[in-house]
């Protein structure tokens, strides 16, 4: 008997009878989405901005970053100063030092911020990246994960992330230190 | 073989640091009571803890089902899937993996499943240089420790003594304990390891059947950082970890990091399904025991647990004797009735490591019944696991006292009389394991019988 096949016919021989699955939940999220989010990135060590135009996020850019050699955008409406196209393998990005990105859906209740396969171009960019920049219609804010999850496709993309604040730990004396192995700093623009 | 010490015995250990305990108790207080305010802002947290724990059902009542289906949409993303019986046949599996793609360097995420069966050491001595990521894990692994904690690996060491580790093997500055700057230290270490790496070992949350990927959750992001540079990416599974469709993660995810330290979710969730394109993927999904608890029909939905730590945080044990004292690679209320079905000998003590005050299950996001397993652990160690010496025969007479009323007066009395008049020595010492740093109240002058017979009369 294969390893299988032994552990399908235990499970069989120890299960108890079928149980049913329950239907999934609705529970409506009614609350000021824009100023939640903005409070639950806060909480998770990032910074959320409501932006009326990209001419703040190019100001923006233009005082945190003026002398960064490797800005990698991968939004159209933002320049970066290094075409991701020109790396062929992640570990080309190891000096990145901002990645700017388009979020998929953005989560209210958590901050969370959808980002699939094709927003990435390499799936080690906004991790392998000094500091993040993530760009989000705010007509693309929903309440909470139900939400999110019936609106989303996961296996239509090969890897899918929720990102919701910057690289954190807290393992020394649960000291909170920003920084862990990714990004030093999340900061969301919500635009109209 | 040497046996196991008792959780009695390595937990006096532990407290003879009282500074150090205090800390322990402390902190992982404040992360419980993090976890109620995190929960108390969701309305409906009620309803998904028992969604969560009736989805966990389903799984368990049709796992062999569900995994069949898993595997199925694994294998049709790319994702070469294998099987593994016992922690042997899942370290072969990874040795084997490792050999046929020559690989030297390796990272390593979480994975409570990995320390389970051993692969570290295993893979160490066939020669690897086996690098966990996580900064807890890197610094107990520098320490040459196991985790203490299953989400905070390192939570009984003081940044005093991270600081010695470190000054050690990352050359940092003598002396040197500011959590930001060791932490720099480890960064500037670990992303050299990541650029190097060819394979990246990780953990997983929780398996999808009905999509075939899986979930892995951090909050460094080095779960990423390793398999998006490194060619091959294994993927460790305990075969529980499944759910049926990834709309339940919406559940799950609501309970998962709000459980564990009050977060609302952890800062990176991320969902797997197919190798990068020229990669490999590999997943290994591992019984080890698991079947054998599915069976046990008073023990079953042990298997539900996600591995919040919120049982270990809010247990008034867990937090005066750390997690060393349990002896089990998952320790506290969840790891004492896990571990004695692994192996009752060795983890005989454990079930009785609680006062059963129920805090445990109350706090546990997919409503595992903790307490009243503990309980039930007892009844099966006190009829087939080796004798509990110190409390059994105490606990013989005073069964024999209280099945009589008559004597129990009697009892009572003499209690009353002697206690109050007895040399010190005579009441806390090595026959009485009550006795050992606690303290008996007052003796009272009379008894609520008597109090009650009194106040009564009054009342007319
Ligand atoms: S038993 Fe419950 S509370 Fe304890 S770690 Fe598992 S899920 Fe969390």
């Amino acid at each position: 008997m294969t390893s299988k096949e032994s552990i399908l016919a235990a499970i069989q021989a120890n299960k108890p009878a079928l149980l049913p699955l329950p239907e999934q939940p609705e529970f409506p999220y009614d609350s000021n989405l824009t100023e939640q989010y903005r409070q639950s990135l806060s909480l998770n060590g990032g910074e959320a901005r409501e932006a009326k135009s990209l001419k703040e996020v190019t100001n923006h850019l233009q005082e945190h970053f003026r002398n960064s050699q490797m800005i990698v955008s991968l939004s159209e409406k933002v320049a970066g100063n290094f075409d991701v196209n020109m790396a062929d393998d992640p570990h080309e990005l190891e000096h990145a030092e901002v990645a700017i990105l388009e979020g998929e859906w953005g989560v209210a209740e958590n901050a969370a911020i959808w980002l699939p396969e094709e927003k990435l171009h390499h799936r080690a960019l906004p991790f392998i990246a000094q500091h993040l920049i993530v760009l989000l219609k705010k007509d693309r804010l929903l309440g909470n994960m139900h939400e999110v999850y019936a609106r989303i496709n996961v296996e239509g993309s090969g890897y899918g992330v929720f990102i919701a604040g910057p690289s954190k730990t807290a393992d020394i004396e649960q000291s909170l230190v920003i920084g862990a192995h990714g990004p030093r700093s999340m900061t969301v623009f919500l635009l109209d | 073989m040497k046996p196991a010490p008792t959780h009695a015995a390595a937990a006096e250990e532990f407290l003879k640091d009282s500074e150090r305990s205090h800390w322990h108790d402390e902190t992982l207080w404040h992360v419980r009571s993090k976890r109620d305010v995190s929960a108390q802002r969701i309305p409906e947290w009620e309803q998904l803890r028992t969604l969560a724990s009736q989805i966990k059902d389903h799984v368990l009542s049709n796992l062999d089902n569900l995994l069949l289906q898993f595997e199925k949409n694994a294998q049709a993303n790319g994702i070469e899937v294998l099987w593994a019986k016992d922690a042997q046949e899942h370290n072969d599996h990874v040795l084997r993996i490792l050999e046929e793609n020559q690989v030297r360097q390796l990272v390593k995420s979480k994975s409570i499943l990995t320390e389970e069966c051993g692969l570290n050491h295993f893979l160490e001595d066939k020669g690897y240089d086996v690098v966990d990521t996580d900064l807890g894990e890197r610094i107990i692994q520098f320490n040459k420790q196991v985790p203490s904690h299953i989400v905070m690996p390192a939570i009984h060491l003081k940044k005093k003594e991270i600081g010695d580790i470190f000054h050690k093997h990352l050359g940092t500055e003598a002396g040197a304990d500011d959590p930001k700057y060791l932490t720099e230290a480890a960064r500037q270490h670990l992303r050299q390891k990541f650029i190097q790496a060819h394979a990246a070992i990780t953990g997983v949350n929780f398996g999808i059947a009905e999509t075939g990927g899986f979930v892995v959750c951090t909050n460094e992001g080095n779960a990423d950082m390793g398999t998006h540079l490194a060619d091959i990416h294994i993927a460790c599974m305990g075969i529980e970890k499944l759910i049926p469709r990834a709309a339940d993660l919406g559940v799950y995810l609501r309970l998962l990091a709000r459980s564990a330290t009050g977060q609302s979710i952890t800062n990176y969730t991320s969902h797997f399904h197919r190798p990068r394109k020229g990669k490999k993927m590999y997943l290994i999904l591992v019984d080890n025991g698991r079947t054998k608890q599915l069976g046990r029909e008073d023990f079953r939905n042990s298997l539900k647990c996600i591995r919040c730590g919120a049982c270990m945080n809010t247990c008034p044990i867990y937090r005066r004797s750390s997690g060393f004292s349990y002896n089990s690679t998952v320790p506290g209320p969840i790891g004492s009735i896990l571990s004695p079905g692994m192996d009752l000998n060795k983890h005989s003590t454990l079930p009785f490591a609680s006062t059963l005050c129920g805090s445990c299950s109350d706090v546990c996001p997919v409503k595992i019944n903790i307490h009243e397993q503990l309980y039930k652990w007892r009844q099966v160690i006190t009829k087939e696991g080796p004798p509990q010496t110190s409390k059994r025969w105490a606990m013989r007479f005073g069964g024999q006292v209280m099945s009589k009323p008559r004597l129990f007066d009697l009892m009572g009395k003499m209690a009353r009389k002697s206690l109050s008049i007895s040399p010190r020595g005579f009441v806390y010492n090595s026959f009485n394991a009550w006795g050992k740093h606690r303290e008996l109240p007052e003796v009272p002058k009379e008894t609520f019988k008597d109090w009650y017979r009194t106040n009564r009369n009054d009342d007319k």
